[in-house]
């Protein structure tokens, strides 16, 4: 399978899996000692190339006939950096939570890698699968549904131990909870109620606590703040990253509101229909877009500022986003977009720095996936 | 279900009336559960003119659901209680109404959108028959006019090859589509005022800003009403007049758009602004407002607000604030301006 993706369609130029240093590991135990060696601040530390997940459309009861596939995630590529925050933005079935689940390996991929430290853990089995699952750890959207009514908190915090008893041996756990707890900003005391009897906010900290707890390197939020009120999300917000800051994680940040995307991430990725549009800084996408789409994207987002609003650049784009089992042709969004010429329609526009912009020194040169890029200001009042 | 021959939909003597459209004063709801008596709507005061649209903003259980409930008379009682309050709708209030009234009013005069197109449509009914039902109902036309007016407001909604869709079911429409055929729902009858819960909240970006043009835009058209129920603040800014800001059942601001976002004149307007990173720059830490909304079954004494607020003092505590005018500090006028806080000066003001 992967073998079959390399000579796939050069749907991605850079990065290539060429560029990643692959650790060849022989053994169990060679490999879970790769995963288990420290990775400098600002080295990759999750690779992933040329990812895809196709869902099978299939026909009939007893003689199942696949007929077509879903395509949720097509093809993407990118670095996530130990210590940074890579934000993915993108309109709901961009494909951006499957990412998620590919990553947590909780759904097979069909094609691609994905390395941590040089392991591909799409292939990864055993001992050092296991290592890998402590070291990546999950904060989900829906703060009421993500948390089992009938257990404890002290028991849902501490369920990743019974699995990674290693983190913390049986009599020290009690113990290990009730630090987590005052680190999410609970109370101690709290350890033997049920979630119901919590907010929204405060429950979404339990969540937290739970992703903290077997001290993992990478956590990844599908989500994390949609659900909670204003004054709320800020707090969340607030805590997560001073718990980066504290236990020097990584965060793959998923969410929908790219207010709240810019404000927490460091570099950021636009998806659309299960590619990558654009990717680069948080300054590189905001103030200098060069996709279309993410001209687009960002131009639709209200601003609670009324007086900005006869000044900004709006951008309505017309009709929905089409079916990821029949994608359009050549580029993705060529359906919706203003700018489409017959050349969209042909060739699969690569995510690159643009030719244009290539070996300039402007905020403009950052990777972006379409035949016409350009920059345009969509945010700040003209 | 009973077959109203609605010809003439305005109650007597509404064409005289210049006041404005609807007028909420004093309203007061509560739900008596077991636990105790959940008081989820305080003393709201609102109006809303014809053209006009009013944004009511606020978290979850800060009461601006139940009180647009309670003016379509939709809210189950019991449990709810409307103990004191009026709604005065053209000057008539319909608390005192009969239900045969009231359901006179109720989606002719004044409708509803929801926030969930896919909840609140029928799924095993077509959208044209849902639509047309409208018409059915309310207008006593037989199916095939029913059937092409449903055409028509597809059209006016921008739903693309509306005569070919119309035998279509909710399932086969994206959620922007499904927003739509609510919109046109809602329009069918051509109300005076219309009232939008969270009318986007469940879409994307780039759809919610489509439905929210075509929202306006219809508004316009047919110089409405409209209430815009939602706790974006955002959205708000791109489409309100006004602005009435709530928490814990009470209004605690109300301000013409552009001044609401300029000068907040309540520690808690101020606190949302400022929790909400921006688009266009990169902020530092947020601020966040400390603590957690009321429970609505012991709501603070004083101010509601005073436990999470950082310029409370013991005056707060004792003392409920009322919604009273604001002005500059020369003491001219701000018109359409209030707010319930005890310090609006130290904040208006700064």
């Amino acid at each position: 399978m992967a073998e079959l993706s390399k000579n796939d369609e050069p749907q991605v130029a850079t990065p290539n899996v060429s560029d990643v240093e692959i650790v060849d590991a022989h053994s169990d135990e060679e490999a879970v000692r790769a995963i288990e060696a420290p990775v400098e601040r600002g080295e990759p530390i999750l690779q992933v190339r040329g990812l895809k997940k196709h869902f099978p459309l299939t026909q009939g009861i007893l003689f199942k006939k696949q007929i077509g596939a879903v395509k949720a995630v097509d093809g993407i590529s990118f670095d996530l950096y130990q210590g940074e925050t890579l934000g993915i933005v993108g309109e709901s079935g961009c494909g951006k939570s499957t990412v998620a689940k590919l990553l947590m390996n909780l759904e097979r991929a069909t094609a691609g890698e994905i390395f941590y430290k040089g392991q591909d853990i799409t292939k990864l089995s055993g001992r050092a699968l296991k290592a890998v699952r402590r070291n990546i750890q999950m904060v989900f959207q829906d703060p009421y549904t993500s948390l089992n009514p009938r257990m404890t908190v002290g028991d849902i915090i501490g369920e990743p131990f019974d699995i990674h008893s290693e983190v913390a041996p049986k009599g020290d756990r009690r113990r290990r909870v009730q630090e987590l707890l005052d680190v999410v900003g609970l109370n101690p005391e709290y350890i033997n109620r049920y979630p119901h009897q919590f907010s929204g906010g405060q429950r979404q900290r339990i969540g937290i606590a739970r992703g903290l707890a077997l001290n993992p390197e990478i956590i990844i939020c599908d989500e994390p703040v949609s659900a909670l009120d204003v004054s709320v999300q800020a707090q969340v917000i607030n805590l997560m990253e001073r718990l980066q800051n504290e236990f020097n994680l990584s965060y793959l940040f998923i969410a929908h509101d790219l207010s709240i995307v810019r404000h927490i991430s460091d570099r950021v990725g636009v998806m659309y229909l299960g590619a990558m549009a654009e990717i680069g800084t948080d300054e590189q996408i905001y103030d200098h877009p060069t996709h279309p789409y993410t001209q687009a994207l960002l131009s639709a987002v209200p601003v609670p500022d009324p007086e900005a609003r006869e000044h900004r650049d709006r951008i309505i784009l017309t009709g929905d986003v089409p079916s990821p089992a029949n994608p359009p042709s050549g580029c993705r969004f060529r359906t919706r977009c203003w700018k489409a010429q017959d050349k969209c329609a042909q060739e699969i526009p690569l995510l690159a720095v643009p030719e244009r912009f290539k070996g300039e020194d402007t905020p403009a040169a950052h990777e972006s996936a379409c035949h016409f890029a350009e920059e345009r200001d969509v945010v700040h009042a003209a | 279900m009973t077959i109203i021959e609605d010809t003439s939909p305005a109650p007597a003597g509404a064409d005289s009336f210049s006041g404005p459209l609807l007028d909420v004063r004093d309203l007061h709801v509560e739900f008596r559960t077991r636990d105790g008596v959940v008081r989820a709507v305080n003393g709201v005061n609102y109006d809303v003119s014809a053209g006009e649209t009013l944004a009511v903003l606020g978290e979850s259980g800060s009461g601006k659901s139940v009180t647009a409930q309670a003016i379509m008379g939709i809210l189950d009682m019991p449990p709810a209680v409307i103990p004191q309050g009026e709604i005065r709708f053209r000057g008539q209030d319909m608390l005192k109404m009969s239900a045969d009234e009231r359901r006179r009013i109720r989606g002719s005069r004044i409708a509803m959108i929801f926030q969930d197109a896919l909840s609140s449509l029928n799924p095993v009914l077509s959208v044209g028959y849902q639509l047309g039902e409208m018409f059915r109902v309310h207008k006593g036309m037989s199916k095939k006019e029913a059937k092409a007016k449903s055409i028509e407001l597809m059209d006016r909604v921008k739903i693309p090859a509306a005569a070919a869709r119309v035998n279509d079911y909710p399932h086969q429409f994206s959620g922007g589509m499904r927003q739509r055929i609510m919109i046109a729902m809602a329009l069918a009858l051509e109300p005076d005022l219309i009232i939008a819960d969270e009318p986007t909240t469940a879409l994307d970006v780039t759809v919610q800003a489509q439905v929210m043009d075509l929202l306006a835009e219809l508004q316009r058209e047919y110089n409405m009403g409209l209430i815009l129920i939602t706790h974006d603040l955002g959205v708000v800014a791109d489409v309100a007049d006004k602005i009435a800001v709530m928490y814990a059942g009470r209004i605690v601001e109300q301000a013409p758009v552009h001044e609401l976002y300029k000068r907040p004149a309540h520690p808690y307007t101020r606190g949302l602004l400022d929790s909400i990173p921006r688009l266009d720059q990169k902020g530092q830490e947020l601020y966040a407002i400390k603590g957690l909304p009321p429970n609505l079954l012991r709501i603070p004494t004083g101010c509601a607000f005073n436990p999470r607020c950082p310029k409370a003092q013991d005056i707060c505590t004792q003392q409920v604030p009322d919604l009273l005018s604001v002005t500059e500090r020369d003491g001219g006028e701000l018109p359409g301006r209030s707010s319930a806080c005890h310090f609006w000066k130290e904040t208006l003001h700064g």
